[in-house]
Formats: C-alpha cells, structure tokens, sequence
C-alpha cells in the first residue's frame, strides 16, 4: 500500500512539474511569438488604412441605399463570430465556452437576418420599365 | 495562425468592401450582397476549420438555431419597421461581444493570450475597452428599438443632473478598466459591463424619436467598433478591417443625417430636442386658419396638372401608405403628368428609409430623387404633394432665424404653383415649429389619414 501511495505522490508531483513547464511556455510562446504588443501597431495600422477604405467606399454609396446599407454593414459586423466559434470550440465544458456559443447564436441571428432582409430590401428596387 | 488562414480571411475582408462598393448603383447592389454574404461564409468556414476549434455539433446547434431565428424575422418583417429591426439587429452584435471579452477573459489560452491570471496588460485594455463599447452598443440600442417600436415614449426624458451622472460614469468605468488591467478580478469585469449598460440606457432616453436616425447610425458604428475592438484582443485583421467598415460607415451615416438637420452630433447626443411639449406649445399659439380641402378637389386639381412632385415623410410611413400613394402616382401618370418623388436626408425613421418605402410599392427608383437633385425643379412644377411630411419644407428653416430648425436644408415646395398637404391634424412637425406654409394662399389642406386620403383622390381620379 505504501508502495503505491508514495508511486501515486510521485506522479502528482511530475504531473505539477509537467503543467508548470507548460504554463511556462505558454507564457513564454506568447512573448517570443512576439506577440502581442508587435500586433498592436500592426492592428492599429490596419485600423486607419481600413477607415480610410471605409470613408471613400461609405461616401460612394448612393442615398437611396442607405437602409441596405445599413443592412449589409449589421450582417457584417457579425463577422465577431470568428471570435465566438474560437470561444465555442474547446471540447471541454466551461463556462467560457457557453459564453462562446451564446454569441455564435446571437450573431448568426443577425448574419442572416441582415443578409435576408438587405436582400428583400434590394430585390424591390427596380428601374423604370 | 497559418498562411493558409490568413489569406483566407484577407479575401473575405475584399469581399466585404466590395460588397459594400456594390451598393453604391442598385443595378449592382444585389451582387454586393452576395460577395457579403460569401465572404462571411469563408470567415466561419475558415475559422470553424482551425485545430482549436473541435466541438462541431454544439456550434452547429448554436448556428442553425440562430440562423433560423433571424431569417424568420428578417422574412416577415414589415418594410416599416425596418429602423426597429436594424435596432433590434444591432443589440445583438453589442452582446456577442461582451459574451466573446467574456469567454476569452475566462479561458484566455483558447486565444493565445496568456493563461487565467496572466493576461498580457494590451489584452486585457483591448479586452476591457471591446466589453465596454459592446454593452453600450446592447442597452443602448435596446432603448433605440424601444423608441421606434413605441414600447418606450418617443419622448426625450430629461432630469436634471443627466450629463453630469454621464460624465462620472464614464469616469468610473474608464476607474474600473485600470482596476481590472491591474489584478485581473473577474468582479471588475462584470462591473464594467454593468456600468456599461446603464450608460447605454442613459445615453440614449433623453433622445427624441425622430432623432433616431442619427442615433440608429451611431449604434451602426458603435457595433463595429466592439468588433475592431475584438479583433486586436484576437489579433485578427479580419476582425479590424470589417469593424472600421462598419464604423466609418455608422459615423458617416450620422454625419449625413445631422447635416440634413443643420444639428451639431452633439447637440442630438445631448438629447432633450422635440417631443410632445414642444409640438403643442407651437401650435397653440396660432389662430390663423388654414384653407382646408377634399380629395375630390386635389384629384380634380391634380389631374389637370403636368408635372407633380411628392414628398414622402414619416407620416406616409405610419400609415402605410406607401401603395395606395404608388397607385395614385399610376393614374396620374396614366392622365398625362410627369409624377417624380422628392426624398429629404431626414425623411422617415432610418437613412433611406423613404427609398426602401417607395421601392416596396413599385415605385421605379429612377423616379425618387434626392434634395440635390431636385430642388430646383420645385418652381416648375404644377403641384407639391407633400404627405406626412412636415418640417422638411418648413420655409422658417431659410427665413426666420430665431426658428429651432433655421439653417436646415429643405425642399421649396413653397415654389410649387399649387402645395397639397396631407396631414392627420394641424399640429406642428417634431421640432415643435409652425410651418407657415399651411396659411398660403396656394396651398390646401388635406386632413385624414395619408392611406385613406390618397385612396380618396384615386377614387375621384377614377370617376
């Protein structure tokens, strides 16, 4: 019986090593992969050159599609489901991934919803016969 | 992320701007709709392929059940209550991202950010600052929709103090993001989402309905500016680019709308403009009278005229008039007159709304023009028929300086030889001004309900 408890001590204690080194690299990948705080100037970067787009697309847009305008930037700003999907998509059940799964419900809500109802709106619109 | 991923969602970012670069003719807005709607599809595809992502069956639950969810709406809902829906819409895509911040507070390895309790300072702030505007982007445009509906009053609600307990929320909550980047309590969390929410009611009750618009297009950018705000927590260009998209668009949106007022974006966010009170305060103190008319006179009226303009307002909208105005327009034509549609940036409840109105009644857009393009032709024209439309043509908005409206850009329809109106009552517009216009010598009243008067002149245009 001692035999195995001090086994099953020693197992623990290389399981804690094991789980220790991990976190360790995690922390460490996430430095040396540069990380983080290289992105933020590279996102921001794509930040403004992405307003810029936006304005000279957004302005071009004629007035009478305002409203499918609206309709189609709803549909694609749900494109945050990336981020639920990545939330949703561990195995394991936690409370971070019911959170995940919510969104997804909630932004496939509106990428289809959005898209439908652009679509309806467009396909009235109609030339002179 | 691999290259392979990375390419993938650089074409769904094209598609996006193409789709939204569609829009910009509606002969070519139909595909724009489509690259949209494939280039979301490569986005969940690629996504749904990465190795972290493995629980397929609960995900396509959460999916179909959604997808089904807003189909069904966005399939049954009336043309008229689009700037509801798009609220409504709206709300949503604020609560996915304060449920996406959530998840990756909680499980930050899922997205190579660290682990529970070591979350890089930049991941928490970005984390923080996409939670916050999310939830304002969720209660406020919960509010919206309220408004537009009619389950809250269209009325601003003002008391006294309201900026002042902005301001110190805001403080507090930009307090609480550099308590939660500094020891990483999940309670800080949920106190920013809640002082958030409450920020988003507040923000948005002193507004009065026909200031939604511009409030609908600041939601519209809010919601992708949580998605930017997303993107850089996941270091996700997609998620950038798509999000500055939809921001700019929102923001220009507001920006068109308050030129169409001659309002500063402040003096709408400030809130407190229009309403009940004001409309009945201006309009008691006049005692002029108004030449009222019948349908049988404007038919008569109208049938003999060459050219007409019509000017579609919020109250077409209300009583959906939209098709028996259309069928109006029809006979009209049918008797020799040239019938075009003027269309105001203010008209209705949502940019473009009036469009959408118009277009679901047949009406051929080439025959709907915009302020610019049509404003000149007014003193050409026989007849103005303006229906539900009210302050848009108020000529106070030129003239009289002192007018809460002075400076706003109008349709002269004052330059018309002959000015219909059809009205439900004699009360002013939302901006609580008299319109002056209503006392001219040229101009008739025709008071009713906008679908029951235009059914009225069919029936005399018919005899």
């Amino acid at each position: 019986m001692s035999e195995i408890s001090i086994q099953l001590e020693n197992l623990s204690f290389k399981a804690q090593q094991l789980s220790d080194q991990a976190s360790q690299l995690a922390v460490a990948a996430v430095e040396s992969s540069g990380g983080h705080s290289d992105f933020i100037i590279f996102g921001i970067t794509v930040l403004v050159l992405s307003c810029f787009v936006g304005y000279y697309v957004v302005w071009s847009v004629t007035p009478a599609l305002h409203s499918p305008l609206m309709g189609v930037t709803n549909a694609i700003s749900s494109v945050i489901i990336v981020g639920a999907l990545l939330a949703a998509g561990p195995i394991d059940s936690t409370i971070s991934k019911y959170f995940g799964l919510a969104a997804v419900g909630l932004a496939a809500v509106n990428i289809f919803g959005g898209f439908v109802v652009t679509n309806r709106m467009l396909s009235m619109f109609k030339k002179k016969s | 992320m691999s290259n392979l991923t990375s390419v993938a969602y650089l074409v769904s970012s094209v598609l996006f701007i193409l789709s939204l670069r569609g829009l910009s003719h509606p002969t070519t807005a139909r595909r724009g709709n489509f690259y949209g709607i494939v280039g979301m599809a490569i986005a969940i595809i690629t996504t749904v392929s990465n190795p972290g992502v493995l629980s397929y069956k609960e995900i396509a639950i959460a999916f179909v059940i959604g997808g089904l969810i807003g189909s069904v709406i966005a399939v049954r809902i009336q043309m008229t209550a689009l700037p509801q829906l798009v609220a409504a819409f709206h709300s949503l895509v604020g609560l996915a991202a304060v449920f996406v911040a959530a998840s990756a507070f909680y499980n930050p390895s899922a997205f190579n950010i660290g682990t529970v309790g070591n979350i890089p300072l930049g991941s928490l702030i970005e984390m923080a600052i996409g939670t916050a505007i999310g939830a304002v982007t969720f209660t406020g445009s919960i509010i919206a929709f309220g408004k537009l509906q009619g389950f809250v009053s269209g009325n601003p609600l003002v008391f006294k103090g309201q900026h002042l307990l902005n301001l110190i929320l805001g403080l507090g909550i930009i307090a609480l993001i550099a308590k939660f980047c500094i020891d990483q309590n999940p309670e800080y969390f949920w106190m920013i989402v809640a002082a958030s929410f409450l920020i988003g009611v507040l923000l948005i009750v002193p507004i009065g309905g026909a200031d939604m618009p511009v409030i609908v297009s600041m939601l519209n950018s809010y919601s992708g500016w949580a998605a930017a705000g997303i993107g850089f927590t996941l270091s996700n260009n997609l998620l950038i680019i798509t999000g500055a998209l939809v921001g700019s668009s929102g923001a220009i949106l507001s920006y068109i709308m308050c030129k169409g007022m001659n309002r500063s974006f402040l003096n709408v966010l400030l809130g407190g403009f229009g309403g009940e009170q004001a409309a009945s305060e201006g309009g008691a103190k006049d005692d002029r009278v108004a030449k009222q008319g019948n349908a049988a006179d404007a038919a008569f009226m109208m049938k003999n005229s060459k050219t007409i303009i019509i000017v579609p307002g919020y109250g077409m909208a209300v009583a959906q008039a939209q098709h028996a105005l259309r069928e109006m327009g029809d006979l009209l034509k049918a008797s020799g007159a040239e019938v075009r549609y003027a269309i105001h940036p203010v008209a209705g409840r949502m940019p473009g709304h009036m469009n959408v109105l118009l277009a679901e009644a047949n009406v051929p857009y080439d025959e709907v023009l915009e302020l610019d393009e049509i404003n000149r032709d007014f003193s050409e024209t026989d007849v103005a028929f303006v229906i539900g439309a009210n302050d848009v043509t108020n000529p106070a908005a030129k003239t009289d300086k002192t007018s809460a409206i002075y400076g706003m850009p109008i349709l002269d329809v004052e330059n018309a030889g002959q000015v219909f109106f059809v009205k439900r009552g004699m009360a002013s517009g939302y901006a609580g001004v008299q319109n002056e216009l209503f006392f001219r010598d040229n101009t008739l009243m025709l008071f009713g309900d906008a679908k029951k008067v235009c059914e009225d002149i069919i029936k005399g245009l018919e005899n």
